[in-house]
């Protein structure tokens, strides 16, 4: 603990100072590579949306608002138990930041078994699409278009949940073993900018995929 | 500086091959990067060839349809991501960014290792796929053929890039971190050398642009592997949305190539011209200008795709405008020539050849962004000759030149003037034997990606073989002489070219920390006239 309050730095830079406004500009810049890609899939959304409210509309209804609504709620939530860890990390708090992060930890776990049994139900319901695509209607192609969006957005989501979880797990670990002080709690503090990105992106998905035109 | 007792510097630290393949070093990591490039370099120029020898002849004689459909799928796969793209930045970039700027190493040295191996990883997938069958869905990998007809390893190539295009991100955040928060005290940002202006440049276009590559490659896999449709008709998908967003990125990508050649080139001139770059401040606003710019054009690829007219005219209107901060860099290194006392060694050689095939090269990207001439020419060897006098008269040009430039600094060691020169002229001639021809080709009418063509169309085509035979020579030149000096090149000055920059003012090869006391820096790298070689020496 006592060697961690020095604050070191690594031997390219000058400070602690620097090392760590270095460390916060390179998350900035991930995190704008983040938002380039989610653009990417978000533009397809947005083209084809126009191309079809109707269907995307009606498609929509399929999605549990209950579940969706939900989920959102654990996620705000998790975000704010990342915040606490984040605080607890600044002030050196070592068992605050291992409870805090757990926390978050499981309200992300929460998140994602309650995306996989929506996922399971769709499953069952023929609404995957691709082969196991079995919707009739007159809509049918962007009835299946509206689920690959569905699939692709929230899958990628998902997919940055994982990752945060495990993020998550490395720097509890790190913290369980007193790697982090008042001086030094850098790793906390990005592996946070993450987690509230993920959840600021769920904050767009959910009235997007959710919401948007619902009729029920 | 005694340079007769044997100094510890950053090739000599330690050795074996564990210390080259865990170094954090920003120089061996460049180092590790010419290693892979230099080969997948060959193994491009192998496919492209086998792709001239087809076209020797009028008719089918050496591959099949197929077959050349995936030669040259392969030759533009290979050469643009895994040569061009990583060539200048991961190269020369790597190893002189934190030196220009007076830093111990780039910010994140682990995920600038770990880029290394993210490269390795994507290229090991592609050089797979290859084995395994190839791909023919061109470079551009365009839908709906790539996720529902094409029946070769489409797959497996695309995900070579995916994670190749994080190798790029890896390398443009670290840059701009670095030169935001690294500088020496006193380098202020308009000391920065132009070299490093560009880098800068050309990393926001690898930190904005690749995701939108990574994503599109996703949606295509979803497409081909699962049966989704995003780009398919069937489904209400539009072939064309993927187009904007292929050449979203794709169409940047080629200033991901060329604007570190600029950088290359402005160190070049200045230097062989003893003269104060002309302009500096509009050359590096420049950059950022045809960085911003430059994700603004992307639909001059798509005049005949469908696209609206209207869209159509303003994407014309904005591609003749990333012209402007171009012209305003080739005027200002022409300027800075005059009057100047220039001396033509073998990397100036190099950066006038760039100045002058980039000059045809860009001329004729007008003649593609007026939509008339567009429509007749599209998809013919007009746009081949002009995408190559830009990727590889300029790009690899200015690359071999910076590789001239600063191999003293890499490696220790002098390469042998003579033979350089010999290799500029050749590259230059070879390289215009090459290419010119295809601008009339493709202006009378031969199409791009066929390996037949009409018998009226021979002279031309063997004119292109026969400079492309020349060409290969050229660039097997430096690649022996280059290995030769290693051994027997005499031993480099730590400036042997008289020149400013702060790279020039430590020990060839730098010590590991790049410099034995940090710099504090009080003049820019290009006060040529104003100041004598002892006045800029840094202070500590």
């Amino acid at each position: 603990m006592e060697a961690s309050r020095t604050a070191a730095h690594q031997h390219q830079f000058d400070s602690a100072a620097q090392q760590y406004e270095a460390s916060a500009l390179g998350m900035w810049v991930f995190l704008v590579t983040e938002i380039m890609f989610f653009g990417g899939i978000l533009t397809a959304y947005v083209v084809y949306r126009s191309l079809y409210p109707e269907s995307f509309a009606h498609v929509s209804n399929h999605l549990s608002l209950p579940l969706g609504a939900f989920n959102t709620v654990v996620l705000i939530g998790s975000s704010l138990t990342m915040a606490l860890a984040v605080h607890a990390g600044q002030l050196g708090r070592r068992l605050q930041i291992v409870v805090f992060l757990a926390l978050t930890m499981l309200l992300g776990s929460v998140f994602l078994g309650i995306k996989a049994y929506e996922y399971h139900h769709k499953f069952v319901e023929g609404l995957v699409p691709g082969p196991l695509f079995t919707y009739e209607g007159a809509d049918r192609g962007p009835a299946q278009m509206f689920m690959c969006l569905y699939f692709g957005l929230t899958g990628i989501h998902a997919l940055h949940m994982v990752i945060g979880v495990g993020v998550l797990a490395v720097i509890l670990a790190m913290a369980w073993r007193g790697r982090f002080s008042a001086a030094y709690s850098t790793p906390v503090e990005m592996s946070g900018l993450y987690w509230h990105f993920v959840d600021v992106v769920w904050i767009f998905l959910f009235p997007l995929l959710y919401l948007l035109g619902r009729t029920t | 500086m005694n340079e007769q007792t044997p100094r510890i510097h950053y090739l000599n630290v330690n050795y074996g091959v564990r210390s080259w393949l865990l170094t954090k070093d920003h120089k061996r990591i460049g180092l590790l990067y010419l290693a892979v490039i230099s080969l997948m370099f060959v193994i491009g120029g192998v496919f492209a060839l086998l792709v001239r020898l087809e076209l020797l002849t009028p008719g089918p004689d050496l591959v099949t349809a197929d077959n050349y459909n995936k030669l040259f799928t392969m030759h533009g796969i290979v050469m643009v991501f895994f040569f061009l793209i990583p060539s200048i930045p991961a190269v020369l970039g790597n190893f002189l960014l934190p030196i220009m700027i007076g830093a111990r190493d780039l910010a994140f040295p682990r995920l600038n290792l770990l880029s290394w191996y993210v490269f390795m990883l994507g290229a090991a997938f592609t050089i797979y796929a290859m084995l395994t069958g190839g791909v023919d869905t061109g470079w551009t990998f365009y839908t709906p053929f790539s996720t529902t007809a094409s029946n070769t390893n489409v797959i497996a190539t695309a995900l070579g890039i995916f994670i190749n295009g994080f190798s790029s991100i890896l390398t443009g955040l670290n840059f701009i971190v670095t030169v935001h928060k690294m500088r020496a005290p006193g380098m202020t940002w308009f000391r920065l050398p132009l070299f490093v202006w560009a880098h800068y440049a050309t990393s926001l276009i690898m930190v904005l642009g690749t995701p939108v590559l990574a994503i599109t490659i996703v949606l295509v896999a979803l497409d081909r592997a699962f049966h989704f449709g995003f780009f398919d008709p069937a489904y209400g998908g539009d072939p064309v949305l993927f187009q904007h967003l292929f050449w979203f990125y794709s169409h940047p990508a080629v200033y991901i190539m060329i604007l570190p050649a600029m950088g290359v080139i402005s160190e070049l001139i200045g230097c062989f011209s003893r003269k104060r770059i002309y302009g500096y401040t509009f050359i590096a606003g420049s950059s950022i200008a045809i960085a911003l710019l430059g994700f603004l054009v992307w639909g001059h690829h798509m005049f005949i795709s469908s696209q609206s007219i209207y869209a159509s005219l303003i994407f014309s209107f904005l591609s003749f405008a990333v012209a402007i901060p171009s012209a305003v860099k080739v005027f200002n290194w022409t300027a800075t020539l005059y009057k100047g006392s220039v001396s033509f060694r073998a990397p100036m050689l190099y950066a006038l050849g760039f100045i002058g095939l980039f000059t045809i090269g860009g001329l004729t990207g007008l003649f593609l962004a007026s939509i008339g001439v567009d429509v007749h020419v599209t998809d013919t060897y007009f746009v081949v000759a002009h995408f190559h006098y830009i990727m590889v008269g300029g790009a690899i040009m200015a690359y071999l030149g910076g590789l001239h430039y600063w191999w003293p600094k890499i490696s220790g060691k002098l390469y042998p003037e003579a033979w350089a020169r010999v290799a500029a002229v050749i590259l230059f001639v070879g390289f215009n034997l090459t290419f010119f021809p295809q601008f009339v080709l493709g202006y009378i009418g031969m199409p791009r990606r066929y390996h037949v063509y009409p018998e009226e169309f021979q002279v031309l085509n063997v004119m292109s073989t026969a400079g492309a035979s020349i060409l290969g020579m050229g660039y097997l030149l430096p690649l022996l002489y280059l290995v030769w000096s290693l051994r027997y090149g005499s031993p480099a000055t730590a400036n042997p070219w008289g020149a400013f920059g702060l790279e020039w003012q430590t020990s060839s090869p730098p010590p590991p920390d790049n410099f034995d006391h940090a710099p504090r820096v009080e003049h820019e790298a290009y006060a040529y006239e104003r100041l004598s070689l002892e006045e800029v020496k840094v202070g500590s």
